[in-house]
């Protein structure tokens, strides 16, 4: 039981993270209808960006704890701005010349521009391995392993309730623009009928150039809460981390923003209680295994609405 | 008025381009002005290193080229108009025009080991035939892939998971049974088109870019069951050991009942080389033989169609299911033959051979060259593979400039360089091909 409390915990942040990044998927799925393969590799570019701001403003655990959650919600902001950069000039460059075009040509283009982009890290940052020391170490212990001290110790540590609280409040801030703002309300128009909604005067390219913009700074959030629970980062994680979020955003439905969270979760639960309890060696297949099994039996996912096909 | 007008001109495309420096200085500023690496003796403590110097010139050289190109192009009123297109061969595979340069082609591969041969000897030529068997290799993935891709219009991105059975195949069959190459070729295909019906089955109801993700799904699935069945597999290990090819039972190797001595010639490692050439050559040239065939029977226009629009397929009573698995193990099948072809030559295969990249290139070649076109995929793969070993010298930056390069062609040319999408059979005589242009959206 406390071991299944400790997977449950664990599984919880790690789906807090996947989640973050299907939103990018789903939001940018559900305006063109395209997957946004460089997702992932911008999700990387957001961990490395998080990652030379910690290093070159000298964060380290032995800063004072105030001191220390200022200089990471600057981190956060910096780099949500420049991974937008990063989201932005790929929809730009890759994605806006070719609306319109053939349904497969954006998508190669795509594979295209996560190939370039996981190089030019490589190229720009070296291919090895880039461990971070850990910034919190504190946690909270919910059991003492029973009276005889035999039993299982549940950690909750300090960096799970961080990402687990900031996943929260950005999902509340998100689902508020979405619904409540303006550019939400073209985002809707255009994800609804993007012919229609030009007509009625939304700047259909400046909407989803924003589309791209938001999924790409949740991205980067993704990446640096990636960064301070792993410790770890290197140019190749976007390509795993990527499809297992598509997995996520396919899961609780492509287009729908709870869907894509709910999906990361349920990905991330299922991803660790697969390793806790089966093997951590196919701990991909059982996620790739899901995203195929929900694609062909379960297509719209768990919140999605049904696709029509249209002649 | 004149200079006001030139004026203005010149006004907005600085504007323009500063804007675009802005944006490449926001880019490069931290991806590019600071590296940061682990320092080495000093524990695993991070370090920044500064390179400012390459960020000034990043962004003064996309300032200088978007200001250019403004002012010459893209900002004036009578852009002068630069028409590359014509460049290209046109055509796909029926064409009369490119008939000169298929069989061109044929005349030139066949010859190649003897040309190469008599002019730089047995040693000097021997890199120049590998890389020409590697890039028939590809030639030949390409065209099983295009049959999937450019016929039927179904992306498949785990196309090398079908490379991989066929490797596997063959080498676990010669390890645990001792078959031959020549028994296990056949299998190797069969396997392969086995597990493509497997593969296919599922998914196919899903439209162009579920199943795209899918497939990847499942090449990534056979990649990591690979790495990880060590007792079967080898793992990360990989095959060695495995037994290369016999030309009619006869062995490449020195001594009395070898390939050299029963022909009288002396031994040279060379042979076995120009054997590996010509049997790849063989495997390609079947390959397409066999998809230029398909095309003009029922079930090639079948796949064509339904590349165009699948719901007018079903409408026409076209049996969806069966069109979409017979292309897929066709392609499989000669990704299969090709990935047995593959371990015999190299003598050693690990799950490395076959990442995802992989399945990027072939696709690559495939779309690059041409959806649908066969002489397309030719020019793409020699090019490609080609500039891979050109450039072998800059490692770290060819996979970073082929990624751009995906990007630039497909914004360019969207339908790949050789653009056509020929229909094998017209209404009237006159009605033989559908420019690409002329071809708005289909739902391919």
């Amino acid at each position: 039981m406390d071991y299944f409390l400790q997977q449950l915990i664990n599984g919880v942040t790690l789906g807090s993270i996947y989640g973050l990044i299907a939103i990018g998927y789903t939001m940018v799925y559900g305006i063109i209808g395209m997957i946004n393969f460089a997702h992932g590799d911008i999700f990387m570019v957001g961990s490395f960006v998080a990652l030379i701001l910690i290093v070159a403003l000298g964060i380290t655990a032995a800063t004072p704890v105030l001191l220390l959650i200022l200089a990471l919600a600057l981190v956060l902001v910096v780099a949500m701005a420049l991974t937008a950069v990063w989201g932005w000039t790929v929809e730009r460059i890759a994605y806006r010349p070719l609306r319109g075009s053939f349904r497969l040509a954006p998508l190669i283009t795509a594979i295209g521009a996560s190939i370039a982009l996981q190089n030019f890290v490589q190229v720009s940052q070296g291919a090895k391995n880039k461990p971070l020391q850990p910034l919190f170490s504190g946690s909270f212990q919910l059991t003492d392993g029973g009276a005889d001290g035999s039993g299982f110790i549940v950690n909750l540590s300090y960096i799970q309730i961080l990402i687990v609280v900031t996943t929260v409040i950005l999902m509340g801030g998100f689902t508020y623009l979405i619904n409540n703002t303006n550019l939400g309300r073209s985002q809707r128009a255009c994800e609804q009928d993007r012919k229609m909604a030009s007509l009625l005067g939304v700047n259909v390219d400046r909407t989803i150039s924003l589309t791209f913009v938001m999924g790409a700074s949740l991205a980067s959030v993704a990446g640096l809460m990636f960064l301070l629970y792993y410790g770890v980062v290197d140019f190749y994680i976007g390509f795993l981390a990527g499809v297992k979020a598509f997995t996520a955003a396919v899961l609780g439905g492509i287009g729908s923003l709870p869907g894509a969270m709910l999906g990361g979760l349920l990905i991330g639960l299922i991803e660790t209680f697969w390793s806790g309890y089966f093997s951590v060696e196919y701990k991909d297949v059982a996620a790739f295994s899901i995203l195929a099994i929900v694609l062909i039996f379960m297509p719209e996912g768990l919140l999605g609405q049904p696709e029509v096909e249209k002649v | 008025m004149q200079a006001r007008k030139k004026d203005s001109l010149l006004v907005a495309s600085v504007k323009d381009s500063l804007g675009a420096a802005v944006i490449t200085f926001a880019l490069a500023c931290v991806m590019v002005g600071l590296r940061v690496d682990v320092a080495s003796g000093r524990g695993a403590e991070l370090f920044l290193e500064h390179r400012w110097l390459a960020v000034a010139v990043a962004v003064l050289v996309v300032f200088a080229g978007r200001l250019a190109m403004n002012i010459f192009f893209w900002k004036r009123e009578d852009p002068p108009s630069l028409n590359l297109s014509g460049l290209l061969p046109k055509g796909g595979m029926g064409g009369g025009s490119s008939n000169v340069l298929k069989y061109g082609l044929v005349v030139l591969a066949v010859a190649l080991p003897f040309a190469l041969m008599f002019w730089l000897g047995a040693r000097g030529s021997r890199q120049y035939i590998d890389l020409a068997i590697l890039v028939m290799t590809y030639v030949m993935l390409g065209w099983g892939l295009n049959i999937v891709v450019g016929l039927a219009g179904l992306l498949d991105l785990g196309y090398v998971a079908f490379y991989a059975v066929g490797a596997y195949s063959y080498a676990l069959l010669a390890h645990y049974f001792g078959f031959s190459f020549w028994l296990c070729l056949p299998l190797a295909g069969i396997l392969a088109a086995f597990w493509g019906v497997i593969l296919g089955f599922p998914v196919l109801r899903l439209r162009g870019d579920y199943l795209a993700i899918v497939t990847l799904a499942f090449g990534e699935i056979i990649r990591v069951v690979l790495l990880n069945w060590y007792q079967f597999t080898g793992g990360p290990d990989g095959l060695s050991g495995i037994p290369r090819p016999s030309f009619f039972g006869l062995e490449f190797t020195r001594g009395e009942d070898g390939f050299a001595s029963f022909f009288g010639l002396d031994y040279s490692s060379i042979h076995r080389i120009i054997f590996l050439y010509y049997l790849i050559f063989a495997m390609a040239l079947f390959t397409n033989f066999v998809t230029m065939r398909l095309r003009r029977m029922p079930i090639g226009r079948a796949w064509e169609a339904l590349r165009e629009d699948e719901i007018a397929c079903r409408a026409l009573g076209i049996n969806t299911t069966n069109t979409k698995l017979t292309a897929f193990a066709l392609g499989a099948m000669f990704a299969g033959f090709a990935g047995s072809f593959f371990a015999t030559r190299q003598g050693f295969i690990s799950p490395e051979s076959f990442t995802f990249l992989e399945s990027a290139i072939i696709l690559a070649i495939v779309v690059l060259g041409g959806l649908g076109s066969q002489i397309g995929v030719v020019i793409a793969a020699i090019v490609m593979i080609g500039g891979f070993e050109f450039f072998r010298e800059f490692e770290e930056y060819r996979m970073l400039v082929f990624g751009m390069i995906m990007v630039v062609i497909m914004v360019w040319k969207p339908r790949g360089l050789i653009s056509s999408r020929t229909p094998s059979v017209a209404l009237s005589r006159n009605a033989k091909g559908i420019s690409a242009d002329l071809v708005q959206e289909g739902h391919g």
